[in-house]
């Protein structure tokens, strides 16, 4: 039998146990790093997805916020700290709710779809803010992930949660890879060109448009339990438009052309973050902005262009 | 032949305006109908009608039967009617084979899969035989952006057919290309079309096109029809030639026949 596996997905395979072994190989910062870039990683992945339909989502935050705190207070309200119930909560808020926005945001598309994304953000930040249940804009601490019913402490327990936020990130973008294959992830690329075709076609723009919005929720939603998790706190700061707006300088520094892009994306964004802050504490953000200009200008399909161009340039060289 | 498409008093208006008024028409099975007027006459917004994309201020239109009146277009094109645009309406930033590859998984699949794998070498080769038979294989790798305009029109059309419709709107399939690439055109689409039993309705301001290709015409002005019947006796129509096609066709035609019956 054919094998149905492309080369992103054998890579993801291969990459697994070792992103997994890295993290008993590596300092334990570096691995922090890691584990908190795979959490927004996924939230980027989800405004990837998006950006390939040329749907701009300034508010994905929303989603990172809902999976997060619904994660947080199914631990604080239910005493819930397994992981797999706390990703389930964090999967079904996000998805049950983008679900219900898709309704109206399925209708609008470039400046509208973002903005709208961003006002449904903020109005979950003003009202997080705002309740004292939840900690106001302190936010509130989650408990330590428990598995099946193991509860492992100290260096077991950060190994433990290392490697099950491997697992499931390595999983959605295996998924959502399928997904940009499929026939609805090639109906989700012509959407960005021609509407009107699409419909002629015989297939709804509408109804893929909420199809993806739903999707990059529920992977933003298990990104945002993931990062709760590893940071053991949730604040209304996930669903602030800075917040939603490093999502997208992501994705634009990464580049769509492949579904890796947003994951190494992350991890180079945490880095230069922190030289950028070591280097300049008081204008730390200058050199953040001075590298999303100069990607624009020179990179405006983002890092991932350089090896996409790479491959061209040895696969004309190799018909010749 | 039996009737397929059945239009009865059809109207659309826009405010004060009306753009079509009164439009019966009957299409049959297999048939091909030229559709001939000055702009403005009411034929694209009959064709928009008919496919969904404007939903008539008042009449019916009956498809095998069914009234399908005020129907969505993606509903009305997965019951077997297609078109073609004036300016071809493509996907310009992807290759001419994921364009038709596109159009074919939508035709395949209702509810298309979410991780199904959409290339296979079974749609990569429908998909040629396609372009093969719209004579645009050469171009498959192509973006569609950068080819000439006789070329997307030939894709946009080969777009249009992929799931075999009953009947296929074609609006001005040879606009905006050069005279001598007209006949070529409508030559490579009618061979294309032919080994369907589609039926065609094309509008067409190139008179001589619509002579060679349409055994039967329907001409519209101000939004009605003023003739329907064999080509011939429509472009000889008084009417039709005061208000349609003016006396400049008819002069070129006698012209033609004066020349080469020296």
């Amino acid at each position: 039998m054919r094998s149905q596996l492309d080369r992103t997905e054998k890579l993801l395979i291969v990459g697994l146990p070792i992103l997994i072994a890295l993290g008993f190989i590596l300092p334990e910062w570096i691995v922090n790093y890691i584990q908190v870039s795979l959490g927004t990683g996924l939230v980027a992945l989800g405004v990837m997805i998006q950006m390939r339909a040329g749907l701009v989502s300034f508010g994905q935050g929303l989603y990172f916020c809902i999976g997060g705190y619904a994660a947080g207070m199914a631990g604080k309200f239910l005493g819930i700290s397994d992981i797999f119930l706390l990703l389930a909560c964090g999967l079904i808020a996000s998805v049950t709710i983008a679900f219900a926005a898709g309704f109206l945001l399925r209708r609008y598309r470039e400046i509208f779809f973002a903005m709208l994304s961003l006002a449904l953000s903020m109005i979950l930040f003003g009202l997080l803010s705002k309740l004292e249940m939840l900690g106001s804009t302190d936010g509130f601490n989650l408990p330590s992930a428990t598995y099946l019913g193991w509860a492992p402490e100290g260096d077991t327990a950060k190994h433990a949660l290392y490697v099950a936020t491997c697992i499931p990130t390595i999983i959605c973008a295996f998924l959502l890879n399928r997904y940009l294959r499929s026939p609805m992830g090639y109906i989700g690329e012509a959407l960005r060109e021609n509407e009107i075709r699409l419909e002629y076609l015989g297939t709804s723009a509408h109804r893929a448009v909420h199809i993806k919005y739903v999707i990059a929720a529920g992977v933003s939603g298990i990104g945002g339990v993931l990062w709760a998790l590893a940071l053991g706190h949730v604040d209304p700061e996930m669903t602030n438009w800075t917040t939603s707006g490093q999502f997208v300088f992501i994705s634009i520094l990464s580049g769509t052309g492949n579904i890796v892009a947003p994951l190494f994306g992350t991890f180079i964004l945490e880095i230069v973050r922190v030289y950028a802050v070591e280097l300049s504490p008081n204008t730390w953000q200058m050199i953040l902005g001075t590298l999303m200009l100069l990607t624009i200008i020179f990179l405006p399909r983002g890092l991932w262009s350089l090896i996409q161009e790479k491959k061209h340039a040895k696969k004309s060289g190799g018909e010749k | 032949m039996s009737t397929i498409l059945e239009t009865v008093n059809l109207e659309r208006t826009f405010g004060a305006v009306v753009a079509a008024s009164n439009i019966n028409i009957k299409i049959s099975a297999g048939e091909i109908l030229g559709v001939i007027g000055s702009n403005g006459a009411g034929k694209t917004t009959f064709v928009n009608m008919v496919t969904g994309y404007l939903k008539p201020s008042s009449g019916k239109i009956l498809y095998r039967g069914e009234d399908i009146t005020g129907k969505p277009t993606r509903d009305i094109t997965r019951l077997g009617i297609c078109r073609s645009f004036q300016i071809p309406q493509l996907f310009l930033e992807l290759p001419v084979i994921d364009n038709i590859i596109i159009a074919l998984t939508i035709a395949k699949e209702v509810k298309p899969s979410l991780l199904k794998p959409a290339i296979t070498p079974e749609i990569v080769d429908e998909a040629m035989e396609i372009l093969k038979r719209f004579e645009v294989a050469q171009y498959a790798e192509s973006e569609v952006g950068v080819l000439a305009q006789g070329i997307r029109k030939l894709v946009d059309i080969a777009m249009a057919t992929v799931n075999n419709p009953d009947l296929l709107f074609l609006d001005e399939p040879t606009s905006g290309v050069s005279a001598e690439e007209k006949i070529q055109i409508m030559d490579v689409l009618m061979a294309a079309l032919k080994t369907t039993k589609t039926a065609v309705l094309f509008i067409e301001h190139d008179m001589e096109i619509v002579e060679k290709y349409a055994p039967r015409v329907a001409a519209f002005y101000e939004g009605t029809i003023l003739a329907d019947g064999p080509t011939g006796e429509v472009l000889d129509d008084p009417k039709v030639r005061e208000f349609v096609i003016g006396t400049e066709f008819h002069r070129k035609v006698e012209e033609n026949q004066v020349g080469g019956s020296v």
